[in-house]
């Protein structure tokens, strides 16, 4: 990384205020305005997550009868039964490549993308950034089946197994985050000084050259953003993995509705198993927040 | 807008690139040639990836969707949809017959999306800006807080969703326990996830999830906001009320804009929330548009029909986003100016 | 940009798109069609979810089909489908004409999959494949498919609904055996509610179970769904009368809880294993109930009750899980030899044993292990006194919709609202409305 990429982060990221200053203290009725929201925003939130982590932490018969706040007793058997109820861990795995996968190779094409529709002018860029755009308006079921179709015709032609295989749930999942990606990094290098590259051009870099060694030095936090952005939405995808998966290959949004038997809802190994998906997502998302925040106030929010 | 090529490719005839429409006649084939046609190419070869995959994964599929509305596709076409007859505008005139039983089961179901939609949208702002702006003073514990408030957007919607179901079920779930045991409310337990009540459920389920986002995005567009305004307007002896009404709600403005926009079409689009929530069968009082499209295509068997539905869906989003950003960015454009 | 030129760069978009479309939109399934031995090392099996879970049927499932690759050679990779997605996922198969070899489907579905020909039709010829046709039992056979077309499928498992009920309840309130009627049930059922215990549990969340009943007691008022012509006739009086009396369960006679009209995972099992409620009108419950601490010996099987003085009259569809392979297999011949293995003797007995429904097919039916309590109902409700649901192709179709009306007339009634003949009709009305043609 050049020194004056990250002069120019660094300046980017000092000078918003992160705090209004106000000389005198504020008055009473925000301050009370201020508790009250917060209070019952911090109880909304909270509420939900202790039931998740309480529940996981109850025996059975605490959540198939009468709720309660205070387990009866604690026990951690759910989290050792969980793996053993439905193979876990391969659905883990399954999420795990299909999102990384997918978000990878999203953010590479974005990062293409978003450069040339931030950098050039060219025929067509309109068409493509409302068409692209505008994909996102499509309800998923339109296309649901004719993809499905469609996966299935390009297995029978070129042999390459789409349907039921991961590389066709990460073609997907690629797909549908890349309109707002590109459109959050079109923003963020938007925020980049043309002068850096124009100077890694002067330099002798080619555009591409100067796309790797300028811009996405420079768009680190706008590029984390979207990463952040791709992965949980390939996580948490619902619709298209019911679809397009099999047994070996289901992922973890449809795998979780195993604890749901025939005989009863094991819910305190679902909310065990809730837990232990979201830990990842959850995690990443808070240690990363900070990026998500500069990548957005550079970027889309502008 | 400016960019790093040449003032010459500006003109009308830019270099043609990756399209078909061949060299421009006016210019000299000597002067295409030269070494801007790689430049020229260049755009469209960094485009190249994502359009290719947004052409198979999304317009194709779209398309063929498209297509499919204007055919009758029941269970007897659905393994040769070539030779499913056309029908013209059938399906469409079926969906929009409001006189009809279907025509009317989606009148009300869009009716409840809108509802739904304005409403859902409306209080993940609200608490959205509320929260943020409350919280741009740095406090005790305001990052703990701040965490606390975007777990929820960052958990998978299944297991968030799963969580709700679990604590709205009538005899054994956590709402009913304090309302009607704890709080003694209601004489009788509620239902939640039947009848009339699944409207408000699912609108405080899909808040919970959005509303953090909303969060999350005005959190940074603060950030934006110059601190000598404050200062200024601090001088000025204005409080901190005024303060917000005068600096910051104005400066939020253009986020504003595109924030609603997206929360609006991904909550009127919203299939994952409802579906986990609800099942199949979604009662009346909460059966979004998606739903009984999902309904109406697979649980059917009427593809076209669904897909009818789908693309005057969208034929609606499409219009109510291009008035929005019209209204708007003509305001916005006359405020810059 | 100037005009010409982004109206040019249109043109060529839409150009390469119509290219693209050509190409697909008309290719619905076209590339591989009907069967082939392309294949003949393995198979591909979706397996319906029978036992307690996806996991449970993994157990139960693939010992058998080891058994079958020994003697054939012929790997079977198995996938046990929730009946959640089960027919989502065939028909994006029959559509694409991708899916499995061989593949389980509820046998209310029979006709609707028929008329879509994505399985391959079980004529005389292929019936002979397996033994012949005589081998299994006529109603499950005719519960296969529209009448005078060959079937769909073949039958694989066999079930029928019957009234389950907690004897040590039954005892405690002095009563001496099960209802017969739905006078005498009323009686029983009010004698056993109280004390937030109450006569019956419902599944009133749940469509396919809400139709199931709604096409019983339609029955025993004299109507039916659909007509000859398989027009539907959702909302003649009979099918009013009969979807009311189920209603009134919760309704009118609130002998079952209010909360049951939310019930979708099967909590009604659960309230009867334990003592929540009396009594539940289930098919085949014995192998649920165990896993639930409820021995044999503590819960009784009876027919459901008829109308008073009713003889004969039909109480219990021809329920039933049905075995079928895929017009689109890749290996016909081992998609053959596998439906004669699953409907062997000796497997029909393993299977169906364990799943606790009764075989279809007559030499297994002999068993002794067939021959208790619960099987011995359930095998003379079928064959005495059910009816097959309606074969037509919309059948499908009435379950969501009918199902669906009555869930939400459920949750009427559980709100307090009074549910009258009135209302029922008009959802049914709305359902019926809303079937395509």
């Amino acid at each position: 990384m050049s020194s004056a990429t990250e002069g120019a982060t660094e300046a980017r990221r000092r000078t918003p205020a992160p705090a209004r200053r106000s000389p005198n203290a504020p008055p009473a009725s925000f301050l009370w305005t201020r508790r009250i929201l917060l209070t019952f925003l911090a109880v909304f939130s909270a509420v939900p997550i202790y039931v998740m982590i309480s529940s996981s932490l109850k025996p059975l018969q605490d959540v198939t009868g009468k709720f309660r706040w205070i387990p009866s007793g604690l026990t951690i058997r759910p989290y050792i039964d969980i793996w053993q109820t439905v193979p876990l861990a391969k659905y883990f795995m399954n999420s795990l490549i299909v999102s990384l996968a997918a978000t990878a190779c999203s953010v590479v094409v974005a990062v293409f993308a978003a450069y040339a529709v931030s950098r050039y002018r060219f025929r067509g860029k309109r068409l493509f950034t409302v068409t692209v755009l505008s994909t996102q308006m499509f309800p998923g079921i339109l296309f649901l089946l004719p993809l499905f179709v469609l996966f299935v015709n390009i297995g029978n032609a070129t042999g390459i197994a789409l349907y039921g295989s991961r590389g066709g749930l990460i073609l997907t999942y690629m797909t549908f985050t890349l309109p707002f990606s590109i459109w959050m990094l079109v923003g963020y290098l938007d925020s980049i000084p043309r002068d850096l590259d124009e100077a890694a051009l002067v330099d002798g870099c080619g555009a591409v050259g100067a796309l790797f060694r300028v811009v996405v030095p420079a768009a680190v936090p706008g590029i984390v953003a979207v990463a952040v952005y791709s992965f949980m939405t390939a996580w948490g995808e619902v619709l298209f993995a019911s679809m397009m998966t099999n047994d070996v290959t289901r992922t973890l949004s449809i795998g979780l509705q195993g604890y749901a038997t025939q005989t009863q809802v094991y819910w305190n190994q679902v909310m065990a198993a809730s837990l232990v998906v979201s830990v990842p997502v959850v995690a990443g998302f808070l240690l990363l927040q900070r990026y998500l925040v500069a990548g957005l106030t550079a970027g889309a929010v502008k | 807008m400016t960019a790093t090529e040449t003032p010459s490719s500006a003109a009308p005839s830019a270099p043609g690139g990756g399209e078909r429409g061949g060299p421009p006649a006016r210019r000299g084939l000597r002067r295409f040639l030269s070494a801007r046609i790689r430049r020229g190419g260049l755009p469209y070869l960094l485009l190249l990836p994502a359009l290719v995959l947004e052409l198979l994964i999304h317009l194709v599929p779209i398309a063929v969707g498209v297509v499919m509305s204007f055919r009758e596709l029941t269970n007897e076409y659905l393994r040769h949809w070539g030779d499913a007859p056309w029908r013209g505008l059938d399906n469409f005139r079926v969906a929009v017959d409001f006189d009809g039983s279907v025509g009317a089961a989606l009148l009300k179901s869009f009716g409840v999306t809108c509802a739904f939609t304005i409403l859902a949208v409306g209080l993940a702002w609200v608490l959205g800006a509320g929260a943020s702006i409350l919280m741009q003073d740095a406090f005790r514990g305001r990052g703990v807080l701040r965490a606390l408030f975007l777990t929820p957007y960052a958990l998978p919607v299944y297991a968030a969703v799963i969580t709700w179901s679990f604590m709205l079920q009538r005899d054994n779930g956590l709402v009913n326990h304090v309302f009607h045991e704890q709080l003694g409310l209601t004489d009788e337990p509620s239902f939640w996830l039947i009848g009339g009540n699944s409207f408000l459920s699912l609108v405080v389920v899909s808040v919970w999830r959005t509303w953090p986002f909303a969060f999350l995005i005005i959190t940074a567009a603060l950030q934006n906001i110059p601190r000598d305004l404050y200062e200024a307007a601090a001088i000025d002896g204005a409080g901190i009320w005024q303060q917000i009404r005068k600096i910051t709600l104005p400066s939020l403005r253009p986020v504003n804009q595109v924030l609603l926009l997206v929360l609006f079409l991904w909550t009127f689009n919203d299939f994952n929330v409802p579906f986990m929530l609800f099942g199949k069968a979604a009662p009346e009082a909460a059966n979004l548009i998606s739903l009984y499209i999902y309904k109406s295509s697979f649980l059917t068997w009427d593809f076209g029909t669904g897909a009818a539905m789908s693309v005057l869906l969208v034929l609606f989003l499409l219009l109510v986003t291009a008035g929005y950003l019209l209204a708007t960015s003509r305001k916005k454009r006359g405020a810059d100016v | 940009m100037s005009r010409s030129s982004r109206s040019r760069g249109r043109l060529a978009a839409a150009a390469a798109l119509t290219t693209a479309l050509t190409a697909t939109a008309c290719g619905g399934g076209t590339t591989t069609d009907g069967s082939s031995n392309d294949d003949p090392k393995t198979l591909t099996y979706w397996a319906s979810n029978q036992g307690p879970s996806v996991e449970a049927d993994k157990k139960i499932l693939t010992p058998e089909l080891k058994k079958f690759e020994k003697k054939t050679g012929i790997k079977v990779k198995l996938e046990v489908i929730p009946w959640d997605s089960l027919l989502d996922r065939i028909l994006a198969a029959t559509s694409s004409g991708q899916g499995p070899d061989v593949l389980n489907i509820g046998n209310t579905w029979s006709s609707s999959l028929q008329s879509s020909g994505g399985l391959l039709p079980w004529n005389k010829e292929n019936f002979e494949k397996i033994g012949g046709r005589d081998r299994f039992e006529p109603s499950a056979v005719a519960a296969a498919g529209a009448k005078g077309e060959p079937p769909s499928a073949v039958p694989l498992y066999s079930l029928s609904y019957a009234l389950y009920y907690n004897k040590e309840m039954f005892e405690k309130a002095g009563i001496d055996g099960p209802p017969k009627t739905w006078k005498e049930f009323d009686a029983t059922a009010k004698k056993l509610t109280s004390d937030g215990r109450y006569g019956v549990a419902v599944e009133g969340g749940n469509p396919v179970e809400n139709a199931h009943h709604a096409f019983i007691f339609a029955k025993q008022h004299g109507a039916d769904f659909f007509d000859a012509e398989g027009n539907p006739t959702f909302d003649k009086p009979g099918n009013v009368k009969g979807v009311k009396q189920y209603i009134d369960l919760l309704a009118n006679d609130k002998v079952a809880a209010p909360g049951n009209a939310e019930y979708a995972q099967n909590q009604t099992i659960k309230d009867v294993a334990t003592g929540k409620a009396a009594m539940m009108l289930w098919q085949a419950a014995g192998s649920t109930l165990k896993p639930l601490g409820m021995k044999e010996d503590e819960y009784g099987v009876a027919p459901i009750p008829v109308q008073e003085g009713q003889q004969d009259a039909v109480n219990s569809m021809v329920a039933g899980i049905n075995i079928a392979v895929f017009e689109n297999t890749d290996n016909h011949d081992g998609a053959m030899e596998f439906v004669k293995f699953m409907t062997s003797d000796a497997e029909q007995k393993i299977l169906n044993e364990t799943y606790g429904s009764i075989p279809p097919v007559k030499p297994a039916q002999q068993d002794a292990a067939f021959g208790k309590h619960e099987q011995k109902v359930l095998r003379e409700v079928l064959s005495n006194s059910s009816a097959p649901l309606p074969q037509v192709p919309n059948e499908s179709q009435f379950e969501t919709l009918v199902g669906t009306a009555m869930k939400e007339l459920f949750a009427d009634a559980a709100a307090g609202r009074t549910v009258t003949e009135g209302a029922v009709k008009q959802r049914l009305t709305k359902a019926q409305q809303q079937m395509q043609k």
